[in-house]
């Protein structure tokens, strides 16, 4: 049975499911809690944005408020995977990895090669990513090329909160390191949930429209952008294509090829600045496996290379939006190939 | 005979004897092989510190967790990973503790509860606080030591950990090994405080100092701390000045130190030479018997360079393999 629920709700829902099935699922973070040893309520937060309300209250001790420490907490989520727990820390912000960087990617990511294939870090970084929230520059970053980079990480970045929960849970289960993406400015969207408990495996992208004409790849937030997009063109007789990666590492380049095959034209569509991103690695992949069949180059779409602004009228076009995400489509059709 | 005036049992005396010797003996022929050009990549020595992770150990069973530092081989012998393995690691070869991915820096073994030396100095704190909070939610009385230098002592992730430790109220004892150089820095010029120690009352935690040389001063101070810790009595901060007999690293000219101060040290603050003259002087054990224990070291270090050298390499098929547990 499945009934509406927001993306937000469905982060706290695959959470107290997993904690309830296996014990040795821990959460930890600042303000998780939200008012641990406070005169108030213990629990007046749940997490700053309330994400994780009502699971101290159901869990107990095994929902930990930490200090602003952010290198000692994940620190020791890792060292407690690597001990045999599933700690599930949240970095409030990715913006914040630069206080922990060392212990996500010289510790956790490296462990299991470096130690010969004798060790499993089974934690899970879940951390708010995304502009659009008027956070200015340190609290809206897209920084999901910089953990995709890394060998031994996982990366996960739902676009619906569907694929939130399936996600999240299979997160948890997964014996690897994994960065979990949450889009802050998705918190409140709602979609269909089935109540009982589900799995979604990694590398396995979703196709939320199918289309001859082009193909938009894109993950988070942008695969709504591009949705509307690919909406607007349709009214003008583009048929296009979104594929919503869903996690980054592992990446369904499969997915990816054979819809570039079948359009033979690549949008790729990222919130994250242009330099080494998600969407610089989409088109040099497909201009590498898939270029005899390219009907036109490949565009992409992306943030600027600059800080995410703060003052809203900026913010706004920071963010690509779906007429320039329209464009770049309309750019893939009418372009004339140089070499007939 | 006369009558055992230490706290540990004449069998104990002998097993720690063995494991500070293992550990020297392990180092000096590393010292030599490495000047020959056998050893790839970067070697770090312990040998001079042998009494700390010795006098640490010997409280320590395998439910244990240690985190421990680049200076590592020294922790991994006296927690029991195995020296062959330890040797082809080294070596760079397959039959290493770590399949030869990990090398010297790298080396760990988490059936043993040693959870790697580390390149990144002072990370081995955060992951500690992580297997005493492990510890702790399982309820078995585990306890977790990391190493950190004089030098790492200064990183904010060390200080940060003694902050979490205190406030969870974890079984974790924090190690500082202080042995006067930062790489080749003087302690006195990266580090404003007198002693280490002082900072334990900056996190609400004891701090507590032992003579680094003295295998008897290190056990019976850590032993008080880790029965504290065992018992829920939280973190604690221990700072044990030691000698570092060789470099930063192998091939460190060492031009820094004073003329004189290797020779001098070898000479009257070798950790080895006083236990051997404090358990011969107090007729415990027998020079005989401390010598037969050498020469099997000698032996076993002899053995497990040659298996070492004879191992076979990674096969370069396998450049890929262990990056995750599926992928």
């Amino acid at each position: 049975m499945a009934r509406k629920l927001s993306y937000k709700m469905a982060v706290n829902e695959a959470l107290d499911l997993e904690m309830t099935r296996d014990p040795t699922v821990i959460l930890m973070g600042e303000d998780i809690v939200g008012g641990a040893g406070s005169p108030g309520e213990d629990d007046a937060w749940g997490g700053v944005l309330g994400v994780t309300k009502g699971l101290f209250a159901k869990h107990g001790a095994r929902v930990m408020d930490t200090p602003l420490s952010e290198s000692a907490y994940i620190g020791a989520a890792i060292g407690a995977a690597a001990c045999g727990m599933r700690p599930v820390a949240e970095l409030m912000f990715i913006d914040f990895i630069g206080c922990c960087f060392d212990e996500i990617f010289n510790q956790a990511a490296k462990f299991r090669y470096m130690f010969g294939g004798k060790a499993e870090t089974p934690v899970v970084i879940r951390a708010m990513i995304g502009a659009g929230y008027r956070a200015a520059a340190q609290h809206s970053q897209m920084l999901t090329p910089i953990v995709t980079h890394i060998p031994g990480l996982k990366v996960v970045c739902p676009s619906n909160a569907y694929d939130v929960k399936g996600l999240l849970i299979q997160s948890i289960r997964d014996n690897d390191p994994v960065i979990f993406c949450e889009h802050k400015n998705l918190y409140a969207h709602e979609v269909d949930v089935p109540l009982e408990s589900y799995a979604i495996p990694f590398g396995e992208a979703a196709i939320p429209r199918e289309g001859r004409d082009a193909t938009i790849v894109t993950y988070g937030l942008m695969v709504h952008r591009s949705l509307e997009a690919a909406e607007k063109l349709a009214r003008e007789g583009v048929d296009v294509e979104v594929i919503d990666l869903r996690t980054l590492s592992p990446m369904d380049w499969d997915t990816v090829i054979e819809s570039v095959e079948k359009t033979g034209r690549l949008i790729a569509v990222d919130e994250a600045h242009p330099r080494c991103s998600i969407a610089s690695d989409i088109t040099a992949f497909v201009a590498q496996h898939a270029f005899r069949a390219l009907k036109s180059a490949p565009q992409m779409v992306t943030a600027p290379h600059s800080p995410v602004p703060f003052s809203p009228t900026l913010e706004d076009i920071y963010i690509p939006s779906a007429e320039t995400i329209a464009g770049a489509v309309k750019k893939t059709i009418i372009q004339k190939m140089v070499a007939a | 005979m006369s009558d055992n005036p230490f706290p540990v049992d004449k069998a104990g005396l002998l097993e720690a004897y063995r494991m500070m010797k293992t550990i020297r003996e392990f180092e000096e022929r590393l010292h030599i092989d490495f000047a020959k050009g056998d050893i790839p990549g970067f070697v770090h020595l312990y040998a001079g510190e042998e009494a700390v992770a010795t006098g640490i150990m010997m409280h320590l069973n395998d439910r244990d967790r240690i985190a421990s530092t680049h200076r590592g081989h020294g922790h991994c012998i006296s927690k029991g990973v195995d020296v062959h393995g330890m040797m082809a690691e080294i070596y760079g070869k397959e039959t290493g503790s770590c399949l030869g991915r990990g090398g010297s820096m790298h080396i760990a073994d988490l059936s043993k509860g040693m959870m790697g030396a580390n390149g990144i100095l002072g990370a081995g704190a955060p992951l500690i606080c992580g297997a005493g909070l492990a510890a702790k939610f399982r309820g078995d009385g585990g306890v977790g030591i990391t190493f950190f230098g004089d030098g790492a002592a200064n990183q904010g992730m060390v200080l940060e950990s003694m902050n979490l430790a205190a406030v969870w109220n974890l079984p974790v004892i924090f190690v500082c090994e202080n042995n006067g150089y930062a790489e080749a820095t003087s302690r006195d010029y990266g580090t404003a405080v007198k002693s280490y120690v002082d900072r334990g009352a900056g996190f609400g935690i004891p701090g507590v100092h032992a003579d680094g040389t003295d295998f008897f001063a290190v056990y019976e101070v850590v032993g008080e701390l880790i029965k504290r810790a065992r018992e829920g009595g939280g973190p604690a901060l221990l700072e044990c000045e030691v000698i570092r007999f060789f470099g930063h690293f192998e091939g460190d000219a060492q031009t820094y130190k004073a003329k004189g101060e290797n020779e001098y040290n070898r000479a009257n603050r070798d950790c080895l030479k006083i236990f051997r003259a404090k358990v011969t002087e107090a007729g415990v054990i027998s020079d005989a018997e401390l010598d037969a224990i050498d020469g099997e070291v000698a032996e076993l270090i002899e053995d497990s360079v040659a298996s070492a050298k004879a191992a076979p390499l990674p096969s370069p098929k396998d450049l890929m393999s262990n990056v995750y547990v599926s992928y």
